[in-house]
């Protein structure tokens, strides 16, 4: 395999031997400008991908003098003489090249170093009078436009009204504006459930619950780019606020695994610079199919999960690594239901002092547009995340794809970041590029604006392409004139494109121009709000609860089935993923998402402090969509326990804990699959409520399904991750999960009962047909939390982990591993040995403290503590009941995925 | 004592610039972060600078070859003027993208190639001093513990056994060699000493609470392994020119 550039200019051979100088470094490699002839595949991006290699070519040749007037780069594979051309084009076609972006040629490919640039400028006109509803549904069809019936009958009403027709930019608009992406019409819809209950929309429900917790910390929630929380002030008494925002990339990622992953960090991180935080720490949360399924068990037009899985990895590794942040905590789950639909959450933390919302943007502010230039990528990005997928979703997507470049979006946060006196307005350009970005912000004010003063990357664009494209790194600022030369002068000093594209206008209405003449006229009133309400029908699930339905197991080989869980992928080391992100930079990450001796063991949550900082933050992460297979409600409460635990095991004080949902659900118009849902935000509400930790943000992503072996399309499992972002009030008192010192004691919180529905238990040894019910909301872990957090802030605490998937025998064995030391387990905290070990009851960590420490221990702890026996030099596991396990071999079971990833 | 006028440079895609500056500004300098660009407008800025770093990261995206675009920025914009900086004898440092910025620029030694087993790795690491003519690591004996966080670190020399007898191999990875580096060699210097290119960023590990066996390992010396140390003697090395 070699890289290919291609360059197009009057160029010397003398030139040409300076740019082979610049370009290879004959100690690494070898290079030729001649053309090769023997048999081989070429692939090249297809005209419109961004290619910014391409741009380093340019820019490097002209630093040498050297005018160069087109470039490109692509790869050349070369086989053996024994493969069949046409048996190479099938492995480049399957293995190395990706159709969404790329195209390849047999022998030489030709670049397109100059995308054709014809266009009309003019938008087209799209009748709607007079269309029966069935014609309306098939224009909404052929443009994709993923509206309701109810929509696009406003729609049309709505253009009777003003006596005219619509044009294709104003109905992509409304599209994007009013697609499920967007406008998170599901969780704004009117809901009926089967008993006949009518209920508050989903984002009411959140709302009210985070009012009625009325914690002083939540600086806003719930409104714009990101939830604001104040944990603390600065030496100067101004507060530092926290941006945090998580957000789902799932279709994009099933497509195109590296753009999709890439830009999906990508975007997370410009919702929090789009509200005027600098970022601090990214997070990534991935679903996948299993990496071993077989490649005929794969529908056409998906891509293999291990594709997929290395694809969105190194996509989020990419950005991150690049852009300069610590990429922290995050999580790795399976299932055959993700094969087709990968999930890819990515959230972002960023950080301010003296935080101000921006008041505008006022009448006669400019519309500015910073940062990368506008291309044919990524166009419908809203709408497509909006359709369920099938098999010709991958050619469908083509232009819905993105490409990033965190070159450029580092460039914006130098910009930005304390710019804040520049502008009166801020946000990101993401889902449906200008169009939404321009559109939200001139909600109510009104904006006219010029598409031909947007900056391209090529010629050729339609109004429409230009309005609506997801090209990636820009952001959108609203700026008083006055100060537009100043702002013009920073960006010109970090090499940052500014923009202006017009005015807001004070009319409340948004006029759209290309070359002078209007192309979309709209009141940004019926953009925002003359969207109808849907009206949706939930049937509810009833789950199998309480002692009566429960049901234990019978384990005839603990220890066995402790390995098997250990090295189960979703359990298993996750180190072979971990170590391709950069979780050090910025200096702040004290507890890293591994940890121990041999830092190969799983950290509960991480815990960043500023260099100087004595305070601190730590993240957690709470998910099990295999609950919500069973009882969606609990589900939710037991990712709230899990990701509150996360963070107070680390140190973060319980009663200064903020939480994103993000919900990744199947089509919710199909009725169960919105009860399920419903189930879902009750639990987050009960749970959010008990743990008086308020909901500031959340994204959901719905129409995630699958082709099932039987046909029909499924849901994915219901899949709401909730990532807990704490207050870590002493940062050099933070607490790992490893085992300290032989002699110890250990110690279990909270209670065990036999709850096994969704466990890993079932995963490893298979399910009974009574698998019972999932593990039950504890009422006591609130006031648990708050007396364990006092505990380690008196230094009582040596070690801490949260007893989570596998049950209490994966907790003990994960201490094991970190520490590099035995545990005797003498005093199991249940009487039936399966449910003491292997039960996955929620609101339960273990802890170890001195014996000296005990008393005072039980003391704080109200003694609701359940001694377990102690910490052992010797490096075995010893379990009453169980055979002993020698340490050494728990480690090489836990690290059973690595081996496998790195094969 | 006066602190120690010095630039910290930066690209586009330079990310551990700040890191850098802070890690120079506890080591007793008093540092600036420029970028490349203006340094190119302003090559007077190294007369006055009697230190200079060249931060990590990814600048230009390490389109066409970690650090390359960087480097020629430099070469051609600043022409002598480094050189010249590095010829009365003031320390320079290139950390990881900066480390292949100075290769590249042939102010050191040899070339990084991508990782051997071809993947970016973020993972702490143990770094051996060398003895070597290199007034960054003067003095220094403890082995220094940091991070590593790069996908093109390999480090390749056709005669590392020559440059390890002219003293300028002056840092090896300790256990496992973690990208496949010629001899395991973490950094080398100029002949004369005075400028240092590594892979590993002593920058992140400045606090003994950085360390992953912070409150594991009670009876270790935390101050004995920082790469805080590095930058001391930078900075010392300054100050006495």
């Amino acid at each position: 395999m070699s890289d290919i550039i291609f360059i197009e200019g009057d160029i010397s051979a003398t030139d040409l031997d300076a740019l082979h100088r610049l370009l290879t470094d004959p100690l690494l490699q070898t290079a030729t400008w001649e053309v090769p002839t023997g048999p081989g595949v070429e692939v090249t991006f297809l005209p419109g991908v961004t290619d910014t290699a391409a741009g380093s070519v340019v820019h490097g040749a002209g630093q040498l003098g050297i005018i160069v007037t087109g470039a490109a780069t692509g790869r050349r594979v070369e086989f053996g003489p024994d493969v069949d051309p046409s048996l190479a084009e099938t492995i480049v076609r399957r293995v190395v090249a990706n159709p969404v972006i790329e195209r390849w040629a047999i022998g030489t490919v030709d670049p397109v170093l100059h995308p054709d640039s014809s266009r009309t400028g003019k938008a087209e006109i799209v009748p709607l009078q007079g269309r029966t509803l069935d014609e309306l549904v098939a224009i909404g069809v052929e443009r994709k436009l993923a509206l309701d019936p109810e929509e696009l009958l406003a729609v049309q009403a709505h253009f009777a009204a003003a006596g005219r027709e619509p044009t294709d930019v104003e109905l992509e608009t409304l599209a994007q504006t009013w697609s499920e992406h967007c406008a998170h019409k599901t969780f704004r819809a009117h809901i009926t459930t089967d008993d006949g209950v009518e209920r508050s929309s989903l984002i009411g429900m959140l709302r009210a619950c985070t009012e009625a917790i009325a914690a002083p910390f939540v600086r806003s929630a719930f409104v714009g780019n990101a939830g604001i929380v104040g944990f603390r002030d600065d030496a100067d008494g101004r507060a530092i606020t926290l941006a945090l925002k998580a957000e789902t990339h799932n279709h994009p990622s099933a497509v195109e695994p590296f753009g999709g992953a890439n830009t999906g960090v990508g975007g997370v991180i410009r919702d929090v610079l789009g509200i005027a935080h600098r970022p601090i720490a990214v997070t990534d949360i991935l679903c996948f199919g299993p990496p071993d399924t077989p490649l005929a068990d794969v529908p056409d037009g998906a891509l293999h999960p291990l594709r997929i899985r290395e694809g969105v990895i190194d996509g989020v590794a990419d950005y991150g690594n690049k852009i300069g942040l610590p990429t922290v905590a995050g999580a790795i789950l399976y299932d055959p239901a993700y094969t087709t639909n990968p999930l890819v959450f990515a959230g972002c933390v960023g950080e301010a002092n003296g935080w101000e919302q921006h008041a505008g943007p006022f009448p006669g502010d400019r519309v500015v547009v910073l940062g990368g230039r506008t291309g044919r990528d990524g166009i419908r990005g809203a709408t497509f995340s909006s359709l369920t997928m099938d098999a010709t979703t991958g050619e469908v997507a083509g232009a819905s794809v993105q490409i990033g470049d965190p070159v450029v979006e580092k460039l914006l946060i130098d910009v930005l970041v304390g710019a804040e006196h520049l502008f009166t307005a801020i946000t990101d350009c993401g889902a449906g590029g200008l169009s939404s970005a321009v559109g939200e912000m001139a909600e109510g004010v009104g904006a006219d604006v010029e598409l031909d003063r947007v900056p391209l990357k090529y010629a050729g664009l339609e109004p429409w392409e230009i309005w609506l494209s997801e090209a990636q790194e820009r952001m959108v600022i609203a700026v008083a004139p006055e100060r537009l030369a100043e702002l013009s002068a920073r960006c010109a000093a970090h090499g940052v494109e500014l923009a202006d594209l017009g005015h807001f206008t004070g009319d409340g209405r948004l006029i759209v121009r290309s070359g002078g003449e209007p192309v979309l006229e709209l009141d940004t009133s019926f953009l925002h709000d003359g969207r109808p309400q849907r009206r949706m029908t939930a049937v509810m699930p009833q789950p199998r609860r309480g002692e009566a339905a429960a049901t234990g197991r019978t384990v005839a080989d603990p220890a066995a089935a402790l390995l098997a869980l250990l090295s189960h992928r979703n359990i298993a080391s996750k180190a072979s993923t971990i170590h391709r992100y950069d979780h050090e930079i910025l200096g702040a990450t004290l507890i890293r998402p591994l940890v121990g001796r041999e830092r190969d063991a799983p950290a509960d949550g991480v815990v960043l402090a500023a260099p100087g900082d004595a305070e601190g933050i730590a993240i957690g992460i709470g998910v099990n969509p295999w609950y919500g297979l069973h009882d969606p409600e609990a589900m939710a409460h037991a990712a709230v326990d899990e990701a509150m635990r996360n963070v107070v095991a680390v140190g973060a004080d319980p009663d200064r804990v903020a939480l994103l949902d993000n919900f990744s659900w199947g089509d919710p118009r199909r009725p169960t699959t919105l009860g399920e849902l419903v189930a879902a935000v009750d639990g987050c509400v009960a749970a959010a409520l008990a743990y008086r930790a308020p909901f500031v943000s959340g994204k959901d992503s719905l129409n995630n399904e699958y082709t099932g072996a039987d046909g029909q399309r499924h849901a994915v499992p219901p899949t709401l991750v909730i990532t807990a972002v704490g207050h870590v009030p002493d940062a050099d008192r933070c607490v790992r999960p490893v085992l300290t010192s032989p002699g110890n004691l250990l110690v279990l919180l909270g209670q065990t009962a036999p709850e096994f529905a969704g466990s890993h238990l079932d995963m490893v040894l298979g399910a009974p047909d009574e698998p019972g019910v999932v593990p039950a909301p504890d009422p006591g872990a609130p006031e648990r939390y708050r007396r364990l957090h006092r505990a380690i802030l008196e230094g009582l605490v040596r070690a801490c982990h949260d007893v989570s998937e596998g049950g209490l025998a994966v907790a003990l064995a994960e201490l094991c591993i970190a520490g590099r030391l035995g545990a005797e387990i003498t005093e199991l905290p249940h009487p039936d040995l399966a449910t003491a070990l292997f039960s996955e009851s929620v609101g339960r960590l273990v802890v170890e403290v001195t014996p000296g420490d005990l008393g005072r221990f039980r003391d704080v702890m109200h003694d609701d503590v359940h001694v377990l026996g102690t910490v052992q030099a010797a490096p075995w596991l010893l379990v009453t009941g169980m055979m002993p396990v020698e340490v050494p071999d728990l480690v090489a079971a836990f690290q059973g995925e690595q081996t496998e990833s790195a094969s | 004592m006066s602190r120690v006028p010095a630039i910290v440079v930066a690209g586009p895609g330079t990310n551990r610039d700040r890191d850098l500056a802070l890690a120079l500004t506890m080591a007793g300098a008093d540092p600036v972060i420029v970028l490349a660009r203006d340094l190119v407008a302003r090559p007077e800025m190294l007369h006055d600078a009697r230190l200079v770093a060249i931060a990590g990261g990814f600048s230009y995206g390490d389109a066409l070859g970690a650090g390359n675009m960087l480097a020629l920025d430099l070469r051609v914009g600043l022409g002598d003027a480094l050189e010249e900086f590095v010829a009365t004898g003031r320390p320079l440092i290139g950390i990881c993208n900066g480390f292949q910025v100075l290769t590249r620029t042939h102010l050191l030694p040899g070339a990084l190639g991508h990782n051997d087993h071809g993947r970016f790795d973020c993972r702490w690491v143990t770094l051996e001093p060398q003895p070597s003519v290199c007034v960054w690591t003067r003095g220094i004996d403890d082995p220094i513990d940091c991070p590593i966080a790069h996908g093109e670190g390999r480090y390749v020399h056709p005669d590392p056994a020559g440059l390890a007898a002219s003293g300028q191999v002056v840092l090896r990875y300790a256990g496992a060699n973690p990208n496949g580096s010629v001899d395991a060699i973490a950094g080398v210097c100029n002949p004369a000493g005075n400028v240092l290119g590594l892979m590993p960023h002593p920058e992140n590990h400045v606090l003994a609470r950085q360390h992953p066996n912070a409150g594991l390992d009670t009876e270790l010396d935390p101050e004995r392994h920082l790469g805080l140390r590095i930058f001391r003697n930078g900075v010392a090395a300054a100050a006495e020119m």
